[in-house]
């Protein structure tokens, strides 16, 4: 279990962080509507939590562990990420132009995205080091990026179908989602030790 | 005190953050696997929104405009530790229940939210009051969740029996596919009550991003 390819499979199916934890929801459900958005938010996500958790794991390791802060994580965590965030942008900003404008606006919604302090906790509590820290977090944005591109994708055809009134909107979506996760239990059944 | 009394009723009612403004998605689905763990993740958002509406209130002349989104997180993220302390202290099985969805109160939409939206622009006692209703709007909603999840998932409430020993449990329901269910049942019902939702609205355009929405949403209108 604790080779790296099972981490990231782990965290990106099994543990599917939309699906089966319900991390990063406001996102999945309010950025879903067109494939292309959905795309362009999730390399933010992937590029933004592998980072965080890359950090928030030397924080944790250097700083808070061996000065007995460690109830402090939460605080420090989430300033972390938001100044990350922010160094992300404009780094972004100068060295790859393009890329920064097409996850540009994506950048400071992530701050609030639950799945990068989610990932960034769940790796103190399962004692990751560094290098784990940061395949389970490329996982996890792996799994987001899964679930988001495809209910975007079915939410893209839902459009041209009749719904029955009550069910639009809302409804529909997450019935989608309950069955995505009902398909997404069946990676549970996946033997990974 | 009369305009308290509508700030209670606006929360738990009008602007029920769950059923009609749709914020703080995540523990709402994660943690109502039975109706007691929705009430316990429903009074300790309620506390740490009711003294975050308070502090945040009283300091709104002190804290600088460009800076108050990370000065609200930090005020946030300390009180939510205070409540996980304290809850991991006195009630540990419910901490051992909601796990990692405590720490994670911090970003739930609700708090900022609220805190965008009426603590940094109202005196303290009307924030505290708007904290109490939302707190208990959000306690509501959780409870009634969960408490339909754990009587057709489980066949028990709040831990007692109550189904009839026939009715044989559907487990989907208190497993993950079942919070998507319940929550668009919920929905679809209001739905055809016309009981007009934004949870529509936010699917259908809104950027997703809980804390900044209401921001962004009226700058849209506004352009």
């Amino acid at each position: 279990m604790t080779s790296l390819a099972m981490i990231i499979l782990t965290a990106a199916l099994v543990n599917n962080v939309v699906l089966n934890q319900f991390l990063g929801l406001c996102s999945f459900l309010g950025v879903s509507k067109q494939l292309k958005t959905a795309a362009s938010l999730s390399g933010a996500v992937i590029f933004v939590i592998t980072i965080a958790s890359g950090v928030a794991n030397l924080i944790y390791t250097y700083v808070l562990s061996p000065l007995g802060l460690d109830y402090l994580q939460t605080i420090v965590f989430i300033l972390v990420i938001a100044a990350l965030v922010q160094v992300v942008e404009m780094f972004l900003k100068k060295a790859a132009p393009a890329v920064h404008s097409a996850l540009g606006i994506y950048l400071p919604l992530i701050t609030t995205n639950c799945a990068v302090l989610g990932v960034a906790l769940t790796n103190v509590t399962n004692g990751y080091d560094f290098f784990q820290s940061i395949f389970a977090g490329f996982g996890t944005a792996m799994g987001f990026t899964i679930a988001i591109v495809l209910l975007a994708g079915i939410r893209e055809r839902i459009q041209d179908n009749d719904v029955p009134a009550p069910f639009q909107g809302a409804p529909i979506v997450l019935l989608s989602a309950c069955l995505m996760a009902i398909a997404f239990c069946g990676f549970g059944g996946l033997n990974l030790g | 005190m009369n305009s308290n009394m509508e700030r209670i009723y606006n929360g738990i009612v009008k602007e029920n953050p769950i059923f009609i403004m749709m914020l703080g998605m995540c523990p709402t689905l994660a943690v109502t696997v039975s109706a007691t763990n929705g009430l316990g993740m429903g009074v300790s958002t309620l506390c740490v929104l009711v003294m975050s509406n308070f502090i945040i209130s009283l300091m709104r002349k002190i804290i600088p405009d460009q800076v108050r989104l990370p000065a609200y997180i930090v005020i946030v993220a300390s009180l939510v530790t205070v409540v996980q302390l304290l809850i991991q202290a006195f009630v540990s099985s419910l901490y051992a229940a909601l796990g990692i969805y405590i720490p994670l109160i911090v970003v739930n939409c609700i708090i900022l939210g609220r805190a965008e939206a009426f603590a940094a622009k109202n005196d303290p006692v009307s924030s505290v009051f708007d904290g109490i209703g939302m707190g208990l709007g959000f306690t509501i909603a959780l409870t009634i969740i969960g408490l339909a999840r754990e009587l057709f998932g489980n066949g028990t409430a709040f831990g007692f029996q109550v189904m009839p020993s026939f009715y044989q449990p559907i487990s989907i329901i208190t497993s993950a596919p079942g919070a998507f269910l319940v929550l668009a049942i919920i929905i679809t019902i209001m739905n055809g009550a016309s009981i007009s939702t934004a949870a529509n609205d936010k699917v259908e355009g809104c950027d997703g991003c809980c804390a900044t929405c209401g921001k962004s949403c009226k700058k849209e209108e506004n352009a």
